[in-house]
Formats: structure tokens, C-alpha cells, sequence
């Protein structure tokens, strides 16, 4: 089962992969370094499958996709924020790393919590404390992104169509 | 129906009468942009999904400005993607290193991005193009990537909220101090997902490099857009620069605002912002005895013509303090070429400051000027985050181009003021 691996407000994007580090856009190599300015010992003790939880403007700061990238290589599936920072979220959904907003879950988890996302209940179910914590669902047009694997499954297929030039 | 002026310009290039906030809405857009982080993942993107053209050659910017002079190997290796690129598809706007500098600086100063136009770039600040009147926003790479094979975006209609700012300026009260205070009121996140519209007497007067310090940084409060709306002043500095033709877009009366400030800005000192968010923000009085290991003039928020001129004119005959070093990095160009040409190069050097090609450099902990463990260091940039310029023990404040160059020459944050003491505006 996943673990939580809890932050506060405003985890920025200089934290999650500090920019000396943006010489490559390889998830593996990225994901070496995510987090290691916040907290050293998530990269010596997270497993995969881990997840994130931030408060309020999770992601803020730069448009580097590296940052959803690093999380990703870092073997961790989702990230759980009372809200997120709007050019980190855009960035995660268009390459497929799940962000679910969801401020109950954000206030309800603590460090180390064992948690589980329920996609088709949106829902986040808290085993270490017995807590069900709504999400707060996508708008169509992102959910429709999300189903068809990300913005470029999307362009791929335009050009199928020839949408595209 | 009435629509403010984020609104107004989505609707009428999305071809709708009218929109609301929260619809989703897909747009042409005028200017794509990319830099030497962002472009070469945006590329490999764009070509794994089949892409072979990109919509208009002419419409694509790719800037290097991060890690050029390539910083390292890896980074070398980055910029030959995007080397290739720029040349196979004949990209108009392609500013390699020693010919553009910071995207954002160069772009509204080469007229390369017009009033009302509708711009993403893979980079977070490309909000500051919104100081012209336009709507800019930052995005990632996959985003560019979309949008340089099909001149299209999408935006999710943002709320707006107006900023109305009256009194007179203090000295050196500039655009940084105007929006360093107002992320102090609203917060990190004050902003977030909304459009943010800079307005009253005080915008109307100032002047445009200050609207685009303002709108640069409208991402530290987590904002979408920050649009100050186009008027005469605006019109006058695109002549002779801009590149295309320009649509002048105006709020209409009664629109719909989730919040509204009114500043009084006559009694706003110089502002600094504290380690580690820019809504740490205090005036200059209150700052305390800070002594500061490294000053940095630069950046896209600050390293214009105006800001060097600014810091000339209070290091001029003066010496960088023993104890502190002094960077400063015009942020492109012709910045660089016109302060050498004014004498101000020959200022900074003089006084003992590093002075180099334009790139972001520093300001991203990049290179040029990387901070140690535990050293603090006074910057024109936007941003102070934890890790920002270097070591994560090292500590950032923010400040204009005038404290920064009192705070080099005392070697400790210095109110300007005590450089000349006349209290009128400038
Ligand atoms: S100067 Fe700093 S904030 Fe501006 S584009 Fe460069 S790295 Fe980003």
C-alpha cells in the first residue's frame, strides 16, 4: 500500500527539481534529484508507488515539466494538493501524472498515512486513520485529455486526421 | 453582457460574442515560444508524435537564455537539439547566444510580440508580456509542443481580478516595488488561475518597462495573466518596433471582478522581499541590518535599460564594498549595447562588478554566480524560493535595481534614499 509523504503550502518547482538539474529530460535522471532540496530522506526512503501530498499552490514557480517528470521517475504515481499551482497541473495532466485537488485529503493525511485512490468512487480512502476524503473532479475537456493518454496521444491522433498541418 | 479585459480578448479570438469564467475555450494563438530547457523536450515531443512542420515558421520564437554560454556538457548537448531544429524548420525568431538574450526582455523590445496578442511560451514568465496588453501565458513543454505543430491552445476562461493603484510615487518606487507589495497583500497564491488587471492613474503613468517588471510577476502570486491594458504610452513604444499589427483591447464598464483592490501607493516605500516567498515582503525601513554576500542586477524582471541606468546613477564614482561582489547582466543585447554605448558598462565595471553576456544565469542558480551554503544574496529577480540560486541554506531577497546597488556599495540591504535624499518622485 502507498504511503504518504506529506508537505506543506507552496511546494515549489525549484524544490521538487532544483534547475541545475535541468540539463536532461530523462524521468530516471530526474527523478535522482526530485524533492532533495525539501527532504533528503524521501529520496532514501520512499518506495515506489508512494505518494505526494502538498497544501495549498503545490507546484509553484516555473513551467519546467521536469518537475511532474521528476516526480514520476521518482516511481511515485500522484500527487494530493488542496490545489495546485496552474502551470504544474497542466504540465502533470498533459504527461500523465495523476493530480488529484482535493482539500479534505490534504488536511486529513499526515506524514507516513497509508492512503489509496479510488478513481472511479473519486475518492481517497485513509487506511492508517479510516478516513474517506473527496476528490474534486477534472472538467470534461481535461478529463477527456487524461482518457486519451495525454496532449500529445491527442495531437497524434489529429494528425491521423490531418487537423494538423 | 460586460467582460473585463481577460475575457474580452478570449472571446473575440476564440470567434464567441461572449465568455464566461471556468469554460474551456481552444484559440489560435499569435506567438509560440520556447527556451533552451524547455524547446529541446517540446521538440523531441513534437517530432515522437509525427509532427514534420511547425504551423508558421514566423510565429515561432526559440530563445537561448538559461544555461548559454552553454554551462556544461549536458546543457551543450540540449541546445544542439534545439541548434537543429531552429535551422530545418527556418524559424524566424531562432536568438542563439551573443544575438537575443532573455526571452522576455527581448520579445515586447524587438516587437516581436504585439498589444493583444495571445502568446504561450514553455517558460513561466511569458505573463510579462501582458505590461503591452496581451494575453500571455506560461505553459510546459508538451503545451509548446502541441502548439507548434497546430497554432492552437487551450485556456480555461480565467476570473479576473483589478488592481487600481492611485497616490504619487515616492523615489525609486518603481514597478517592482508596485507588485513586490501587491503579492504582499494577496499572497503566493493570491492569484491563482485568475487573470490579475493593473489599472489607475499610477499604471497610466508608468512607465512600460515598469508595466512589464509588474506583469512579470504576476506568476509569484500564482496568476494566469497580469494585463495592463494598452494605451498611448504603449502605442508609442511600439513605434518603430513592433513587427506586426497590434489589437488594442479595453475592459468594458461594469465587468465582473471576483476581487478589487485599491492601492494607495503615496506612502509605499522601496520594497524587499524576505527569504523564501516573494509575499515576504517588507518596506525598506523595516528591513533591518542584513548584510548581503552577493548583489545581483539582472533578469527578465529586471536588467532593462531603465534598471541599469538606475544603478549607474547611484554607483557612478563608487566602489563595490570589500565584503560583497556585484553581478550585473544586461538582459539582452541591446541592453548591453546601449549601456555601453551610454557609459553605464564602464560604471559597473569600475565600481568592481562582474559584468557579462546577457543570460539568466544566476537567477536560476544556473550559472554566473551560484550561491554557497548559508550565503545571502540581494537580487533584482522575481523569485527567492528555497534552492533558487544555489545552495537550499542560502537565503534570496528581491528588491529593485536601486536598492540592490546601495545594498553593493554598503555591503548590507541600504534604503537608496541615503544616495540622494530628495523625496520627489522619479
Ligand atoms: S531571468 Fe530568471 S525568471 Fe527570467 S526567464 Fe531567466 S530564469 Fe526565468
Amino acid at each position: 500500500m502507498a504511503r504518504a509523504w506529506k508537505y506543506g503550502d507552496n511546494v515549489d518547482t525549484d524544490v521538487i527539481i532544483p534547475a541545475r538539474y535541468l540539463v536532461t529530460g530523462d524521468p530516471v535522471a530526474l527523478g535522482k534529484h526530485c524533492l532533495e532540496n525539501l527532504d533528503p530522506e524521501f529520496l532514501e526512503k520512499k518506495s515506489q508507488g508512494d505518494v505526494i501530498v502538498g497544501g495549498r499552490n503545490f507546484g509553484c514557480g516555473s513551467s519546467r515539466e521536469h518537475a511532474p517528470i521528476a516526480i514520476k521517475g521518482a516511481g511515485v504515481p500522484c500527487v494530493i494538493a488542496e490545489s495546485f499551482a496552474r502551470i504544474f497541473f497542466r504540465n502533470a495532466i498533459n504527461i500523465g501524472l495523476r493530480v488529484y485537488e482535493s482539500p479534505a485529503a490534504a488536511k486529513g493525511i499526515q506524514m507516513g498515512d497509508e492512503v489509496e485512490v479510488d478513481e472511479g468512487q473519486a475518492a481517497i480512502f485513509n487506511r492508517t486513520r479510516g478516513e474517506r476524503y473527496e476528490i474534486i473532479p477534472l472538467s470534461p475537456f481535461v478529463q477527456e485529455i487524461v482518457a486519451s493518454g495525454g496532449l500529445m496521444a491527442k495531437l497524434r491522433k489529429e494528425l491521423a486526421e490531418g487537423a494538423a498541418p | 453582457m460586460a467582460m473585463t479585459l481577460a475575457e474580452k480578448m478570449l472571446a473575440d479570438r476564440s470567434s464567441l460574442a461572449r465568455v464566461h469564467h471556468g469554460e474551456i475555450v481552444e484559440t489560435p494563438v499569435d506567438l509560440v515560444m520556447g527556451n533552451d530547457i524547455t524547446a529541446p523536450i517540446a521538440i523531441r515531443e513534437f517530432e515522437a508524435a509525427g509532427a514534420t512542420r511547425v504551423f508558421d515558421a514566423e510565429r515561432v520564437a526559440l530563445v537561448m537564455s538559461h544555461f548559454v554560454p552553454a554551462k556544461d556538457i549536458n546543457s551543450a548537448d540540449q541546445t544542439q537539439i534545439m541548434r537543429r531544429f531552429a535551422r530545418e524548420q527556418a524559424i524566424k525568431h531562432y536568438y542563439p547566444e551573443g544575438t537575443g538574450g532573455i526571452e522576455h526582455t527581448l520579445l515586447p523590445e524587438r516587437g516581436i510580440v504585439v498589444p493583444g496578442d495571445i502568446v504561450i511560451g514553455a517558460d513561466s514568465h511569458t505573463c510579462t508580456y501582458g505590461g503591452l496588453g496581451a494575453f500571455a501565458t506560461g505553459v510546459g513543454s508538451t503545451d509548446l509542443a502541441y502548439a507548434m505543430a497546430t497554432g492552437r491552445t487551450w485556456f480555461k476562461v480565467p476570473e479576473s481580478m483589478r488592481f487600481t493603484y492611485y497616490g504619487k510615487r515616492r523615489a525609486y518606487v518603481t514597478g517592482k516595488d508596485l507588485i513586490l507589495h501587491t503579492i504582499r497583500l494577496i499572497g503566493d497564491d493570491g492569484a491563482l488561475y485568475r487573470a490579475m488587471e493593473f489599472t489607475g492613474e499610477v499604471i497610466s503613468d508608468l512607465p512600460m518597462e515598469d508595466r512589464l517588471t509588474m506583469s512579470n510577476m504576476t506568476i509569484e502570486a500564482g496568476g494566469k495573466v497580469g494585463i495592463c491594458a494598452t494605451d498611448d504610452l504603449t502605442l508609442r513604444y511600439e513605434e518603430g518596433r513592433a513587427q506586426r499589427p497590434w489589437r488594442v483591447y479595453q475592459a468594458d464598464p461594469g465587468a465582473t471582478y471576483v476581487e478589487e483592490y485599491e492601492i494607495d501607493v503615496s506612502q509605499l516605500e522601496p520594497q524587499v522581499a524576505f527569504p523564501s516567498l516573494p509575499s515576504l515582503t517588507r518596506g525598506i525601513s523595516d528591513v533591518g541590518d542584513v548584510t548581503i554576500d552577493q548583489v545581483f542586477i539582472g533578469s527578465c524582471t529586471n536588467g532593462r535599460l531603465s534598471d541599469l541606468r538606475t544603478a549607474a546613477a547611484i554607483l557612478r564614482g563608487k566602489k563595490v564594498h570589500p565584503e560583497t561582489r556585484l553581478i550585473v547582466i544586461p538582459a539582452t543585447q541591446d541592453v548591453y549595447k546601449a549601456a555601453l554605448r551610454e557609459g553605464l558598462i564602464e560604471v559597473f565595471v569600475e565600481a568592481g562588478a562582474s559584468v557579462s553576456t546577457s543570460t539568466c544565469g544566476p537567477c536560476l542558480g544556473g550559472h554566473m554566480g551560484v550561491l554557497g551554503k548559508g550565503e545571502r544574496c540581494l537580487s533584482t529577480s522575481n523569485r527567492n524560493y528555497v534552492g533558487r540560486m544555489g545552495d537550499r541554506e542560502a537565503e534570496v531577497f528581491l528588491a529593485g535595481p536601486a536598492v540592490a546597488a546601495a545594498t553593493a556599495v554598503r555591503g548590507r540591504i541600504t534604503d537608496p534614499r541615503e544616495f540622494s535624499p530628495h523625496e520627489e518622485a522619479v
